[in-house]
């Protein structure tokens, strides 16, 4: 008995499940298998989606029969080397400035620790891309210590700024662009996820590592200038393209 | 000192929602970039094939209520492809009533003439291609918009009035103008889908409660429509860990209420789906105005590719349906071209002019 399942997502997609919650296990095959596959270039993929527990293949069934790509999918997985998945490494400044963190102070209340103890604890973490989804460039990014771990809000905001970073259960996520949202916003980033006139979009990628570099209200204002005056360059720490 | 002028369409008052539009992005749906592209990529097809362009060359989609244009080039043939509307060519702005012409049919329009598009009646999208295209630098590969990221199309967004929209060409190329013949716009009787993703999460009984009922959209856009009708319950819970969400997905929330995702939809969502409309049935769903009423047909997925390669086909024949407006034999103009043909299947009652399936 095979370990995933493939399910049919109408007649051009396939997805290949390997469980049904958030993991890091199994975001690594997901993310593995993807890599697998777009490397391959297998004629009729027209393109994958990682997502936290499944990897959606979109493909032309009149190029590619179903049964043909489960086929190739089933042989990918029985390859599938994890060390392989290779994402490239970010450090992101944020500033976690009570102007611009609105439930700072009730996600400390809520967790019994200081605010100071919330920064540091969520500063700590070597955070890894499961996926993008929801609004273009947004990624999200786990795990969240567990102490940190908060249910959404019952009541959504209506809207909350671009750049917002914010916290709900085990994942972290900077909100790209101006959104309603019912996560904890601790803090802002002055770095673009989403540049609508940037090659290739956005900025993250499913499987990159992410840190959070504190900043000072002034760094992040200066900043923020750069960024929108599209003078700030922001490049991986390591893997493709990184800065020597 | 007279200023050389790019040649454009001048938006004087942009309609509701219109937007430049071709086939999509594909490729960028791993960073939460959708699709996008024509909600009824046939129609797209037939109003470039009309003017003579390749068929997924952008054109504008026009949403319920249209623009009115002025026509700032020496001269610019168009095409009007989908929902029925009245189209006028007036002489200048002044004008208050103008000379109506026909859809689906080739037309050339010189510098100064206005092109008044009114309210969309008996589906949701119409077509205006421009022979040439519209010079516009394609973003991430479509010059499809995306509004919410302001992406592709028009700075990013739908049009806007004051607007002048840069075309290709100055002049029209000097031949005899054309339009559809036994060009299909018809609906399916039901829309046929493939069950799942998340069929196990719902019941025998609640999915057979959705293949027999009968939904009504009451909302509508580009990212998805809203149906009522039967409600649908989920058999443990309506949240999953998000997954991918392809085109025609049907997803149910929490209400039972189910919601069908079209060109525009998240990339990911949390809500299980319980069937997915096949690709050969996405454009007569991106047709279906607000009120509509649909049901749902559960198809293998062997009838599913093989419905595709029809449409592949029917994509294929649409330059064989391009024939002259005026017949060559006799000379004699064709009276404006009868609609009846083309949406036969709205007209045999399945969908009146008010939008609601007989």
């Amino acid at each position: 008995m095979p370990d995933y399942k493939v399910l049919p997502a109408g007649d051009t997609a396939l997805i290949v499940e390997f469980g049904e919650g958030i993991d890091r296990k199994i975001s690594q095959r997901v993310l593995a298998l993807a890599q697998c596959l777009n490397a391959a270039g297998i004629g009729g993929i027209i393109e994958t989606v990682p997502t936290f527990r499944s990897l959606m293949v979109y493909y032309d069934p009149l190029v590619l029969p179903p049964q043909s790509l489960a086929a190739r999918i089933n042989e990918s997985i029985q390859g599938l080397r994890l060390t392989e998945v290779a994402g490239r490494a970010w450090r992101l400044p944020v500033c976690y400035d009570a102007a611009l963190a609105p439930d700072l102070e009730d996600v400390a209340a809520r967790t019994g620790l200081s605010v100071a103890q919330v920064i540091e604890r969520h500063s700590a973490v070597d955070y890894h891309v499961y996926m993008l989804g929801f609004l273009p460039g947004q990624a999200y990014m786990g795990d969240v210590p567990r102490e940190l771990n908060l249910a959404r809000h019952e009541t959504p905001r209506p809207r909350i700024p671009a750049g917002s970073l914010a916290i709900a259960m085990a994942m972290t996520c900077i909100f790209p662009l101006v959104t309603p949202c019912g996560w904890h916003l601790i803090g802002r980033s002055p770095i673009p996820l989403w540049d609508a006139h940037g090659v290739g979009g956005a900025l993250l990628a499913p499987g990159d590592r992410v840190t959070f570099a504190p900043v000072s209200m002034r760094e992040y204002e200066n900043l923020l200038v750069k960024a929108t005056e599209g003078t700030l360059k922001i490049l991986p720490t390591e893997g493709l393209g990184a800065a020597a | 000192m007279k200023e050389a002028k790019t040649p454009a369409l001048r938006v004087l008052s942009p309609g509701l929602l219109t937007t430049l539009q071709d086939l999509g992005r594909e490729g960028y749906q791993h960073l939460g970039i959708p699709v996008s592209g024509a909600l009824d990529p046939m129609s797209l097809r037939a109003a470039n094939a009309l003017v003579g362009n390749p068929l997924g060359t952008g054109a504008l989609e026009v949403a319920v209520v249209g623009p009115t244009l002025a026509i700032d080039a020496d001269d610019v043939r168009m095409a009007f492809v989908g929902a029925k509307a009245a189209i006028e060519i007036l002489p200048d702005v002044t004008a208050s009533a103008g000379t109506l012409i026909g859809s689906n049919e080739s037309i050339r329009l010189r510098r100064g003439d206005i092109v008044r598009i009114g309210a969309l009646w008996n589906a949701t999208t119409l077509y205006v291609a421009v022979e040439g295209g519209f010079d516009v630098v394609p973003a991430l590969g479509s010059v499809s918009t995306y509004i919410r990221g302001g992406l592709g199309g028009f700075a990013g967004r739908a049009l806007a009035a004051g607007d002048r929209l840069p075309l290709v060409r100055n002049t029209a190329t000097e031949r005899d103008e054309y339009r559809l013949d036994r060009f299909d716009l018809g609906l399916p009787k039901r829309f046929r889908v493939v069950a799942g993703p998340q069929s196990d999460y719902f019941s025998e009984t609640a999915r057979a409660k959705f293949f027999g009922g009968e939904y009504t959209i009451v909302g509508s856009d580009r990212m998805g429509m809203r149906l009522d009708g039967p409600k649908i319950e989920h058999l443990r819970g309506y949240n999953i860990t998000s997954d991918a969400i392809a085109p025609g997905s049907i997803q149910v929330p929490g209400n039972g209420k189910p919601i069908v995702l079209l060109a525009d939809r998240q990339t990911t969502g949390g809500y299980p789906k319980i069937a997915t409309v096949i690709s050969a049935d996405l454009a007569a769903l991106g047709r279906l105005p607000i009120g509509a009423k649909l049901s749902f047909e559960p198809v293998s997925i062997e009838a599913a590719i093989e419905a595709r390669r029809q449409m592949l086909a029917e994509i294929a024949a649409i330059e064989d349906r391009i024939v002259p407006l005026v017949p060559e034999a006799t000379g004699v103009a064709p009276r404006l071209f009868d609609n009846n043909n083309l949406i036969s299947g709205i007209i045999d009652g399945k969908l009146d002019e008010q939008g609601r399936v007989a």
